[in-house]
């Protein structure tokens, strides 16, 4: 049937066209069916990728496009790298990825621990789990910031409730000290049911044979986790952490929509500090070269990270 | 058959007649840019009647304040055709005058007559002259403002709340004459129970994200005597931004937030402001008089009980305000350039100008304001008046994005977030200024 219709096909085609097509090899058809995906990878990759290398040695800036272009070799480099505001906001950076991954990753994988119990209405509970990753963050981050709000949102009364303390005491975004945990919670609350599928898959990938083999050698359940389930299902772990930790380090939307980097700089995580050079302070060839250096230490460290990932795969 | 021929060629061409009428007037709508606010709504309002009188239509982009500044340079640095006019920040004129961003209107006004002696001159400094002081125009100034201050009236003149505060601070509670009475005002309501409801002291600008808290935090800082830079030497910024003064000034709006904002005040600008008044918390607010006319009109907090007063003075008497507002420009890479001067030319009619500040629009028209019916035209005309005489405004130079960057993070690093002191604040200031101006070649 299907060689038939391939008949008709090749009999329909235009012999001008028919004879074209002939002469091209399978591996000329197979680059000019991919070359469509190669020329809009490097048309939207690729070449601004190259071209913000090109503007990270000079002193361009968008808006100001008359102005001569400076070749200042690394002096934006070297700018960025003993700028203290910078390191700040990698400090920052660090301390919302650290917390978020660690938290994410202990919540996500009891949630799926549990969820793989198949208890009673398990389906049910698995889809209510899910539903914060299906908002947008934009929706996410205007919501936690009502929530938030000292004279009217629902968090700070629920946190008075508990703790006798006065509601309008409770600034999660306006205080030092508490708005970093702001953002982590809810990033936490948004993304943990992400982490939570991916340990899943890893769970129900487990043979169950192994299990049974466990119990006949009369291993306890404490011991058949330790060397059963958390050996197996910890590539799946370090997946989420690969994604979550990639995410995260480039985290801008709900810092910006809940604290716009703030109170002062306490919550300028790196993607803000490059956003306020880039569009605000119009600082092209500086913002370019911090984008260059987040991109390096992001693909270095996700190397670094793949490479240790293979190993536990391959024990 | 015939006639139902006749019919179908007549319809079409009916058609196709005003189709080619309908585009031809789109060809010569104009699109004027500006910020989504309420004197925009008034400005929709009143181009109504330059399309009566021209045929000309117009259209209009409004942008939320917290895109405005991202949103249009970004247009007009990608040299965009998408605004013919646009009402463009007082801080852009020195970017946009270099950058070739703006038609220069100088012969423009000289053969139309436009005189900018008949605007307010404080206006023409701000929102038409690049470089400042010299008479290089880029744009008629079109929306005066500045910032001011809204109290409550009402809770003012309760006899029990006027014993207790001359009782406390030893003078009658009424609209402040300088910082310190402001605060003690403030200190006063904090956390007072009116009317069965906690009120808090004041409301003042304390947002990061774009220029909120440099605007409020410079409107105190002038007036206990800050400077730009040394008035002899350009440029020259150490020992004047970082004065002991500017210090002071500095310590104080800190002072000020600590004690009397309401909770979680912490990223407050125009919006928030305005909130924070109309739903009752506050007994003052800070906030850019193109508010007021909303304010005069809200029925809660509105009418009777509302009233207005001048930034304070600063400590050695010295009194300045934050200005605010923005000149009309025409976009240098409008195709439409002749039917935008046209608008401008119109717009600068005396008949225009008086009607848009019924509208409520603020006019700078010297022959609107100086009218003597004016002061009495609307309750916080007189208070229009008196600020635009003392107002001072930041750098309009073409690196204004980041030095304001850097004063916004400064300040709220040190008001808000506490870190630091205020004379750190304002020596990282000198330094990140600096660096801005020798990045620019300037020093």
């Amino acid at each position: 049937m299907l060689n038939r219709t391939a008949e008709n096909v090749a009999r329909a085609t235009p012999e001008p066209l028919a004879r074209k097509v002939r002469g091209i090899s399978d591996k000329g058809l197979a680059w000019l069916f991919i070359s469509p995906t190669i020329l809009l990878l490097l048309a939207i990759n690729i070449f601004p990728l190259f071209w913000a290398i090109y503007l990270s040695f000079t002193n361009f800036r968008a808006n100001r496009p008359n102005e001569v272009v400076k070749n200042l070799g690394f002096a934006n480099y070297q700018r960025i790298l003993g700028d203290q505001d910078i390191w700040i906001a990698m400090q920052t950076t660090a301390h919302f990825v650290f917390w978020t991954i660690l938290l994410q990753t202990l919540i996500g994988f009891t949630l799926a621990w549990l969820i793989d119990r198949k208890f009673r209405g398990h389906a049910f509970w698995t889809t209510l789990i899910l539903v914060p990753m299906m908002l947008s963050p934009a929706v996410v981050g205007n919501f936690w910031r009502f929530l938030y709000e000292p004279q009217i949102g629902l968090f700070s009364y629920v946190i008075s409730f508990v703790s006798g303390i006065p509601p309008t005491s409770i600034q999660m975004l306006s205080n030092v000290s508490l708005a970093p945990w702001s953002i982590i919670i809810v990033d936490t609350w948004m993304w943990t049911p992400y982490v939570m599928l991916i340990c899943l898959a890893g769970l129900r990938s487990i043979p169950e044979y192994i299990y049974e083999a466990a119990e006949v050698d009369r291993a306890s359940n404490w011991r058949q986790f330790w060397s059963i389930t958390l050996p197996m299902a910890l590539p799946f772990i370090m997946l989420a952490v690969l994604f979550r930790g990639i995410e995260n380090f480039k985290m801008f939307d709900m810092v910006n929509l809940l604290t716009g980097g703030g109170p002062g700089s306490t919550t300028e995580v790196a993607s803000i500090t490059l956003k306020r050079q880039a569009f605000e302070s119009w600082r092209t060839g500086y913002s370019s070269a911090f984008a260059i250096i987040l991109f390096v230490a992001v693909f270095g460290l996700a190397n670094i990270y793949v490479k240790a990932l293979n190993k536990v795969k391959q024990r | 058959m015939k006639s139902s021929f006749k019919l179908a060629l007549g319809l079409t061409s009916a058609i196709a007649a005003s189709t080619a009428v309908s585009n031809a007037a789109h060809a010569e709508d104009l699109t004027l840019c500006w910020a989504a606010w309420d004197p925009a709504n008034a400005l929709v309002e009143l181009s109504k009647d330059f399309t009566k009188e021209t045929g000309i239509g117009m259209k209009f982009e409004f942008v939320p304040w917290t895109n405005y500044a991202d949103r249009f340079l970004n247009e007009l640095n990608s040299h965009g055709k998408l605004c013919d006019l646009i009402i463009g920040d007082s801080q852009w004129i020195g970017g946009a005058a270099e950058n070739g961003h703006y038609v220069k209107l100088n012969d423009f006004f000289d053969k139309e007559k436009i005189s900018m002696d008949d605007f307010v001159p404080a206006t023409v400094v701000g929102y038409s002259e690049w470089p400042k002081n010299t008479p290089n125009y880029w744009a008629l100034p079109a929306m005066g403002d500045v910032v001011g201050w809204t109290y409550r009236k009402d809770w003012f003149s309760k006899p029990e709340l006027q014993k207790e505060f001359k009782e406390k601070y030893g003078w009658d509670l009424g609209p402040p004459a300088t910082f310190d009475q402001l605060k003690q005002i403030a200190e006063f309501f904090q956390k007072r129970q009116i009317d069965g409801k906690t009120v808090y002291g004041a409301s003042i600008y304390t947002e990061r994200g774009s220029e909120g808290i440099t605007m409020g935090a410079m409107d105190v800082l002038y007036s206990y005597g800050f400077q730009y830079e040394n008035p002899k030497k350009p440029y020259e910024m150490e020992g004047f931004v970082n004065s002991e003064k500017s210090v002071k000034g500095l310590e104080f709006y800190k002072a000020l937030y600590d004690c009397c904002t309401p909770p979680g005040a912490s990223n407050s600008y125009m919006g928030e402001g305005v909130d924070a008044f109309k739903s009752g918390q506050v007994a003052m607010h800070m906030n850019f008089a193109f508010t007021w006319p909303g304010l005069q009109k809200d029925e809660n907090v509105g009418g009777d009980k509302i009233g207005y007063f001048v930034n304070p003075k600063g400590p050695d008497g010295d009194q300045f305000a934050q200005l605010g507002g923005q000149g009309i420009s025409v976009v240098s890479y409008s195709d439409k350039q002749e039917a935008a001067l046209k608008y401008i030319k119109w717009f600068a009619n005396k008949d225009v100008q008086a009607k848009w500040w019924s509208l409520g629009g603020y006019s700078c028209l010297n022959a609107v304001v100086k009218d003597p019916k004016f002061p009495a035209s609307q309750p916080y005309a007189q208070t229009f008046l008196d600020s635009m005489a003392i107002v001072k405004d930041f750098w309009a130079e073409p690196s204004y994005a980041p030095l304001l960057q850097a004063s916004q993070k400064r300040f709220h690093d040190y008001v808000v977030a506490g870190q630091g002191s205020a004379k750190d604040a304002l020596d990282g200031l000198v330094k990140d200024w600096t660096q801005v101006f020798q990045d620019d070649g300037k020093m």
